[in-house]
């Protein structure tokens, strides 16, 4: 089942994959409307609890950023301003240099985790949708990398469309992530190889903090990231999860001269 | 899937309940930064910090005044972190030095528990994100009852014995300029709590002290700490 939260019409509203008449895709909401994609204001799929993000978890994109395997995954956090829906609007600072996206495998949590085992890990998965999780390395620091100015700036982690639900997706360890910008394919990548795979990340994890229902796993980028600009349109898709579709804009359309 | 906040705070300003979003600032007491002395220049940091350092108290780490917090199995000592926080009280973006304190709803006392850590490069979040490594309270006190949120003391005493007293007059940034410098790139939301920064050397305490916080206005938070097997 694939799930997602969109306002339409005054009210927020639970909606799942639906075809119009002519053909388009577009959702229909819990009370009987089918509605197009772009008639609704796509909402991140659920309500997100804490936000977990790996760094560096694919070997190639470590090499890319020239850095060296760690000992332990890095993981760092990220607030709720972060998010957005599909659909979305993103700020691209003017004057920076190399903002990127990552399309990740975003793991959402259904039942608490506390020192779980790698055979039970995924028991507690509700489900699963696509992360792009920008960055802007302009503005990276040396302290508590990656600090939030770089990493954790509103509007810059884009969820959805759909919450797939753990039953729906046999294998996280398979699928293929692909990044189109303006239509280009820039990033491709399997989850089969992330150096720290999903059960992996839930043991570890869960290891030293309670996980929750709710909380989420961004469970790192592969090689291929680029720059984008104001303008462009940043397409992530996951195998069986859908297309994720944001749009860069400039400062101008946020009042900032 | 609601999102649920593990920790009551008696609040009786808006927002009226917290949002269980709490962001912690490394190195804006000036204690903090003396206390690396010329190591911030050195690699890995090669420069002192730019941009306000925060970090996530994610919200399996909140847990209210008068709480046991448990001190994981393997780890001797952790480190006290008495810190001021800011309970935002409306939408704060790209907020001015000027205005900076109108978003406010109050303040309460924020204890920033860390298993002690070097370096600040890119540490595990183990050391800050264990359950129940987030004391705060004991209530939230409304912004029009503390005159000036930069002069206040901190006193952090163990087991009834005076081991750290600041100010929190020798902040980096003081608490206007560290929102409108927070803001600038993140939003923060009624009910978030961003804790302004702890004063080194941070007290260490082991299982079985009780630690008490006190800020000017704010009250006293108190938590014991016991050991994993207790």
């Amino acid at each position: 089942m694939m799930r997602a939260r969109v306002a339409y019409a005054g009210a927020l509203h639970g909606a799942e994959p639906a075809q119009l008449a002519d053909g388009r895709s577009g959702v229909r909401l819990a009370d009987g409307r089918v509605l197009a994609e772009e008639e609704v204001v796509w909402l991140p799929p659920f309500e997100a609890g804490t936000i977990i993000a790996l760094g560096l978890n694919y070997a190639a994109h470590a090499r890319e950023l020239a850095l060296q395997a760690q000992e332990e995954p890095l993981v760092f956090l990220k607030g709720p301003g972060a998010l957005l829906g599909h659909r979305g609007t993103t700020r691209r600072p003017a004057g920076v240099k190399f903002m990127h996206y990552e399309c990740e495998l975003a793991v959402v949590i259904g039942r608490s985790a506390r020192s779980v085992r790698r055979g039970e890990a995924l028991q507690h998965v509700a489900g699963y949708c696509i992360a792009n999780d920008y960055a802007i390395r302009d503005y990276l620091e040396n302290w508590y990398r990656p600090n939030l100015r770089a990493k954790n700036r509103d509007g810059a982690t884009v969820l959805g469309p759909w919450l797939v639900d753990a039953a729906d997706v046999p294998d996280p360890g398979n699928l293929g992530l692909r990044t189109f910008v303006n239509g280009r394919l820039t990033q491709q990548g399997n989850t089969r190889d992330l150096i720290s795979d999903v059960p992996a990340l839930i043991e570890y994890l869960s290891s030293f903090m309670t996980l929750a229902a709710g909380d989420v796993i961004l469970t790192g980028t592969p090689e291929g990231v680029s720059n984008v600009e104001a303008g462009d349109e940043v397409a992530c898709e996951i195998d069986g999860l859908g297309r994720l579709l944001n749009t860069l804009v400039g400062d101008d359309a946020f009042g900032i001269a | 899937m609601a999102v649920t906040v593990p920790v009551a705070v008696p609040i009786d300003v808006a927002p009226w309940r917290l949002s269980g979003v709490v962001y912690g600032t490394l190195l804006n007491h000036r204690s903090a930064v003396a206390a690396l002395g010329a190591a911030v220049n050195a690699p890995p940091y090669q420069a002192p910090p730019r941009a306000p350092v925060l970090y996530v108290k994610p919200r399996n780490t909140l847990t209210p005044a008068g709480a046991s917090v448990v001190i994981p199995a393997g780890v001797p000592e952790v480190e006290v972190g008495a810190c001021l926080g800011l309970v935002i009280g409306r939408s704060a973006c790209r907020v001015s030095e000027a205005q900076a304190l109108e978003y406010l709803a109050g303040y309460l006392i924020v204890n920033d528990v860390s298993v002690p850590h070097l370096p600040y490069y890119r540490p595990s979040i183990r050391h800050k994100a264990r359950d129940g490594f987030c004391p705060l309270g004991p209530r939230v006190t409304a912004r029009a009852a503390l005159a000036d949120p930069d002069a206040l003391t901190i006193r952090v005493h163990v087991d009834g014995e005076l081991r750290q007293e600041a100010s929190t007059a020798e902040l980096v940034r003081p608490v206007a300029r560290l929102l409108a410098d927070v803001t600038e790139f993140m939003t923060l939301a009624p009910g978030d709590v961003l804790a302004v920064g702890a004063a080194a050397p941070a007290p260490r305490v082991r299982a079985g002290q009780r630690v008490s916080i006190e800020i000017d206005g704010l009250g006293v938070l108190t938590n014991t700490f016991a050991g994993a097997g207790s």
